[in-house]
């Protein structure tokens, strides 16, 4: 460990507010990248099998 | 030279499949990977002699930076694919790489900006690299917004495999922007053909999640392709079959 403490860990002498905004930012544009991507395809996946099952029922 | 892997290529049906097998693994690997760099560089690696502890934020800056560049230089490349050899899955490829490599330059400039404050004292200057960097990311975002605006695809398709192709220009500008001109942003930390002025217990978590972003990044491109071809291809009969045997 490159720190004493926990409290230490955080603080980064005065550079904690900088490094871990920058971390929390990241995690979420990429996690919101992987959601959304998994969501859009989940969701026209359940769009197209609802039109395929009209056509069939036609 | 057997050039079958080039023909199967071009099938959005292949390419589905195949991506249905590995995009998740992935994108689980490089996650891994991603947080043994991340967790290593912000708790273990020693802090910088000269910055101190802003230096942490390099573990994600130096990562997004080269995907930003990376995922530009492949939608050139099938750009000039899409335009010669009119490839299906060309196009389709640019204008799902499109949105991963905006979040990479995104990313990018947020993280330069917040490490320049502690830095240089400030949180932007405009200097060969900041700005081509913004310039790398308003193409992405051209790329975007033509696909958004466009409803015919077949031109849709043309013109954004055109701006891909030429934007390219400017990566070799990012490259050597910190030598050819002088530039606050400080030149490579890494050259292929030096031995890294870091210590290896800086520079390996470096290596392992920038190893993870690209991981992560290849499979989050193979979801948004899968996406995109059965948008394209939804009329088709093996599309109508996958969706239908799909549990959803």
């Amino acid at each position: 460990m490159a720190f004493d403490s926990l409290a230490d860990m955080i603080q980064m002498g005065t550079h904690g507010v900088y490094v871990w905004s920058t971390y929390g930012i990241s995690v979420m544009a990429l996690g919101g990248l992987c959601l959304g991507t998994l969501r859009a395809r989940a969701q026209l996946k359940r769009q197209l099998k609802k039109r395929y099952q009209r056509e069939l029922s036609r | 030279m057997n050039w079958t892997w080039f023909h199967k290529l071009g099938s959005p049906k292949w390419f589905y499949q195949w991506a249905s097998k590995w995009a998740t693994k992935c994108v689980l690997a490089g996650l891994a990977l991603l947080l043994i760099g991340i967790i290593w560089g912000l708790v273990f690696a020693p802090a910088d002699y000269q910055q101190g502890n802003s230096f942490r934020i390099i573990y994600i800056h130096v990562p997004v930076a080269m995907l930003a560049q990376s995922c530009y230089l492949a939608m050139g490349i099938a750009g000039f694919v899409a335009l010669i050899w009119q490839m299906k899955l060309a196009p389709v490829f640019i204008k799902s790489v499109a949105v991963v490599g905006a979040i990479m330059a995104f990313i990018a400039l947020l993280s330069g900006a917040i490490w320049g404050k502690p830095t240089w004292g400030t949180w932007w200057v405009w200097d060969a690299r900041l700005t081509s960097v913004l310039v790398l990311f308003l193409l992405y975002m051209g790329v975007i917004a033509i696909q958004n605006a466009l409803d015919d695809q077949v031109f849709a398709d043309k013109a954004v495999a055109v701006v891909s192709l030429v934007g390219v220009i400017n990566l070799p500008i990012i490259k050597y922007s910190v030598e050819w001109w002088n530039t606050l942003h400080q030149p490579a930390t890494f050259k292929l053909t030096e031995k890294p002025a870091m210590p290896a217990e800086m520079w390996l978590p470096l290596l392992f999640s920038a190893l993870g972003l690209y991981l992560f990044a290849a499979g989050i491109s193979m979801w948004r392709m899968q996406l995109e071809i059965l948008q394209r291809e939804r009329k088709s009969k093996w599309v109508k079959q996958e969706v239908m045997a799909d549990g959803i």
